[in-house]
């Protein structure tokens, strides 16, 4: 539509220069401060420059930790998150595609039944159900292990049905062809169905790895062990040091490499991750 | 419910294939769910030696509580508070971003990705601007003549929450704004154009509304976030504090049931939890349904 | 390849409804059957029972002399084209033609030879590496029918497989279609309801109806001797005029023969039968006026308002015509043509 309206358009990119800053800022405000020394921090006002101890303070955070604040080196932290959130994500895409494989292409008994048990899945984030689920986790001693971190999580109902809803729109024809041409069940899902559903899956990584990532309280809860803490959790404990104001160089450096991956995962995947974030949540 | 025309006649298969998610949701979901149920009708004697079952008795006592009662209220307040900036800061972003060609793309990514840092870093960044005695905050706020410390005031500390959970939020209800308003056929516009209708007028009289079912969407799941996702928010930055007056419920039940070691209680909180979300999510499927049958 | 026989066949879904009433057909080998009907007559489904995606209430199919009921479509050794092709997307053209062939053990030289064979013959070696998303309409259909003919199975099922393709394309792969089911001498079963196709198709036609069948024959036998008012309306384009015996004899100065059988209420009239002008000795002369004239190149369909008759009466009249709309024109029908049906029974006489 042919539209001139100069003044509109400059009010236009000022709103969305001003939601670009108040977006950022504090995310720079952070890298600022983690490029600083320690003592930059006791005056009036944080810094609004970078300083000169970027390499210094990353390489410190990453290699070493702070021992004081009883947490370990970042990278293992890094690499636990990463571990943690890759197996949710895989795991929550697996065993979806596999229930809404044999919600839409079997009929069977307790069909509906089944339905409905992964929907109830859909009211009872863990938040809610908080001490009865450690409880069972204790129990089964999984307490302190990948497992104990990932599995509970690991059900999801909105997985189960995005891929219901796709499954629902291939076309019945090309079972039937092949059938036809001797594919059973097994051989139809790994050979037509699984790389048909290949954006779907790949978009569904994005949001269940981001959600892997940020988990917070229940790794707090079901890890004592340092080797088991994901750099989420750590950063809260290297921020709530007891006595005293948190090293801020230290904290915003790790603060900064905690948000980095999965930042850069919505960055360079904006396409499948607007996909999977307004298809999911239909 | 739907199913293929043909399906396959193999009979056990498909109960292999639901097994891993029905193993996991049953032991995971559904029995700590019932077990919660169960110990909101019991009382443990302090050393874990017998339970009584007491009806409703905990649940009153839940409601006659200064505290729960202080909790639910602070909750709804952030909740709705949450709700409202968010969504109309994301609103307004999504029309403006909506109105330019070429630089969209590259507003868009500056302003989703705060959807992938973790509420409790949310927190930590927020708490780090507003800290009392160096953030930036703060020291601006001083410099016009306002004295800032949330760890003492209960108000100060409320509406400190509110704009960091706000902040979260702001990614995920713009990239819904946008998609809706990619939905609103262009020919209205330009039809309200032809009738005379300056831009403003235009967004209200024709586009807002046309957006209401992704407006509605919104609400309901900003509400759910508000009460149930920003756990790590407030555990960065008040703690629930200062006296109770950021103790939204979803942190309640973690402090009481942890922290305070009173099961009873904090399984009756546990149930109230889950009667709201499955609120919600009956609101939001019902809406859901009756959208699919346009 | 193997001749298919179907004994009782009736198919209710669990709901009830009953959509085959029992149907005995045999096909014999190297036969190419067509099914023919209005949408919902059943044809369809009859067809997806011979392939096994559809299960058998009653009755029993068999291929090459075995009941084939509980055998699932793989083991029924058949190939099937389908109406929307169901290629399948991310496969190339050489991947969905050796999906079966692989599936089956069939050994990798084998493939190859019968990959290239196909393509030579259908003409896509071209497009052997493309997807099927880079393809035309009418090459994504010579994919679906090699995708049968790898196979070499025992039968081929075509469930109305050029319905998507425009009419100029259409007309040529139906074409296709009869020269290599000739030259593969592989029994067929074609369902569609275009009769145009049906005729030009079909060894034999099968019209069905409500699930049952009408009339099985040659298409000439079909067109020649409807076996009953549904096949006299389905078949032949433009239809046969159906008209009420005691409207005709009502008309002045025509009288019907006594040789017409007892109990004969409609007669049938092809629109070709028709002889423009007063007509021999002995035929039934007609007057009208006409409403309509459709000129379709070498002849012309005329829409003619005979005064008496309830409906408008259809005649393809050879050749140009000097006719003109609203003009009157005399034609005649010799007795013979005459096709002679009880109303009650719905059946020729």
């Amino acid at each position: 539509m042919v539209e001139n309206r100069p003044l509109l358009t400059v009010l236009t990119h000022l709103v969305l220069i001003v939601g670009v800053i108040v977006v950022v800022f504090p995310v720079y405000l952070a890298f600022i401060a983690s490029t600083h020394g320690s003592g930059d921090f006791m005056r009036g006002l944080v810094p609004l420059l970078p300083g000169p101890h970027l390499i210094e303070n990353y390489g410190k955070m990453l290699t070493e930790g702070i021992s004081t604040a009883g947490a370990p080196p970042l990278w293992i932290m890094l690499m636990n998150s990463l571990i943690i959130a890759i197996i949710i994500a895989v795991g929550k895409i697996a065993i979806s595609l596999l229930s809404a494989y044999a919600i839409v292409f079997f009929k069977f008994p307790f069909r509906m039944v089944a339905f409905w048990i992964i929907f109830i899945t859909l009211m009872l984030p863990v938040e809610v159900r908080i001490i009865p689920t450690f409880a069972v986790v204790a129990n089964l001693g999984l307490l302190n292990s990948y497992v104990g971190l990932t599995l509970p999580l690991i059900a999801s109902a909105t997985a189960t049905f995005l891929f219901r809803q796709f499954f629902l729109t291939v076309p019945d024809e090309l079972m039937e062809a092949a059938r036809v041409d001797g594919a059973g069940p097994i051989k139809f899902f790994r050979d037509i169905l699984l790389p048909l559903s290949r954006t779907n899956i790949a978009a569904l990584f994005v949001i269940l790895f981001i959600y892997g990532w940020v988990q917070y309280l229940w790794p707090l809860l079901v890890t004592t062990d340092s080797r088991y803490y994901t750099v989420v959790m750590g950063i809260k404990r290297l921020a709530a040091t007891a006595d005293s104001e948190p090293q801020w160089n230290f904290v915003m450096a790790a603060v900064m490499l905690a948000m980095l991956p999965p930042v850069l995962v919505v960055i360079f995947m904006q396409r499948l991750f607007v996909k999977g974030l307004v298809e999911t949540e239909k | 419910m739907q199913t293929k025309r043909t399906t396959f006649p193999n009979k056990l298969l498909p109960y292999a294939l639901l097994a891993p998610q029905l193993a996991v949701t049953l032991i995971f979901f559904i029995w700590p769910a019932a077990q919660a149920v169960k110990s909101s009708f019991e009382r443990e004697d302090p050393f874990g030696f017998k339970t009584t079952f007491i009806w409703f008795e905990n649940y009153s006592r839940l409601f006659a509580d200064p505290g729960y009662v202080n909790s639910l209220t602070k909750t709804a307040m952030f909740a709705v508070s949450v709700t409202l900036l968010s969504m109309t800061l994301s609103l307004i972003l999504a029309v403006a971003v909506s109105r330019v060609l070429r630089s969209n793309r590259a507003y868009t990514t500056l302003l989703v990705w705060p959807y992938a840092v973790a509420p409790v870093v949310v927190g930590i960044l927020w708490w780090f601007m507003f800290n009392p005695t160096i953030g930036i905050a703060p020291y601006l706020m001083r410099a016009a003549g306002i004295s800032w410390n949330h760890r003492v005031d209960g108000n100060q500390a409320m509406i400190f929450v509110i704009i960091a959970a706000s902040w979260k939020q702001i990614s995920y209800n713009f990239l819904f704004f946008v998609a809706g308003l990619q939905s609103v056929p262009q020919s209205l516009t330009e039809a309200a154009a032809i009738d005379g209708a300056g831009p403003f007028k235009r967004f209200w009289t024709i586009v807002f509304p046309l957006l209401s079912p992704t407006t509605f969407f919104l609400l309901i799941v900003n509400i759910n976030y508000a009460m149930f996702d920003t756990f790590g928010i407030i555990d960065a930055t008040t703690s629930g504090g200062p006296n109770q007056a950021t103790n939204i419920l979803v942190y309640k039940v973690y402090a009481d049931g942890f922290l305070g070691l009173n099961i009873g209680s904090s399984a009756a909180q546990s149930v109230v939890l889950m009667a709201i979300v499955i609120v919600l999510t009956a609101i939001q499927f019902r809406y859901v349904e009756r959208r699919v049958q346009y | 390849m193997a001749a298919i026989e179907l004994s009782g066949v009736k198919k209710t879904y669990p709901g009830g409804a009953q959509v085959i009433h029992g149907i005995d057909l045999a096909i014999a080998d190297g036969e190419m059957v067509v099914l023919v009907g209005p949408s919902g007559c059943g044809k369809s489904t009859l067809l997806r029972m011979i392939a096994g995606l559809e299960s058998i209430t009653e009755g029993t199919i068999s291929i090459g002399g075995a009941v084939v009921n509980k055998r699932e479509p793989a083991e029924r050794d058949i190939a099937m084209v389908f109406q929307n092709y169901a290629l399948y997307p991310h496969m190339t053209v050489r991947g969905n033609l050796e999906y079966g062939l692989k599936n089956r053990g069939t050994p990798r030289d084998e493939i190859d030879a019968r990959v290239n064979a196909a393509a030579q013959t259908l003409e896509i070696a071209p497009f052997l590496d493309r997807k099927p998303r880079q393809l035309s309409g009418g090459q994504r259909q010579r994919v679906a029918m090699g995708r049968a003919i790898v196979r070499q199975p025992k039968a081929f099922l075509f469930d109305e497989p050029l319905s998507n393709l425009d009419a100029k394309l259409r007309g040529q792969m139906r074409i296709e279609i009869r020269r290599l089911q000739r030259s593969l001498g592989t029994t067929s079963v074609y369902v569609t309801h275009d009769q145009l196709e049906a005729m030009t198709l079909a060894d034999r036609l099968v019209v069905m109806n409500g699930g049952h069948i009408e009339q099985v024959g040659k298409p000439t036998e079909l067109y020649d001797r409807p076996a009953s008012l549904f096949v006299a309306g389905f078949i032949g384009s433009p239809p046969m005029n159906l008209i009420d015996v005691e409207r005709i004899r009502a008309l002045p100065g025509v009288s019907l023969p006594a040789s017409l059988p007892a109990g004969t209420d409609i007669v049938g009239i092809r629109p070709d039968a028709v002889v423009m002008g007063k007509g021999a000795a002995g035929d039934i002369p007609l007057t009208g006026t006409v409403e309509l004239i459709e000129p379709v190149g070498g002849e012309s369909h005329l829409y003619v308002r005979v005064a008496g008759l309830e409906q408008i009466f259809v005649i393809v009249a050879q050749g140009r015509t000097t006719l003109t709309e609203t003009g009157q024109v005399d034609f005649a029908v010799p007795v013979a043509t005459l096709h002679p049906f009880n109303r009650a029974s719905g059946r020729r006489l």
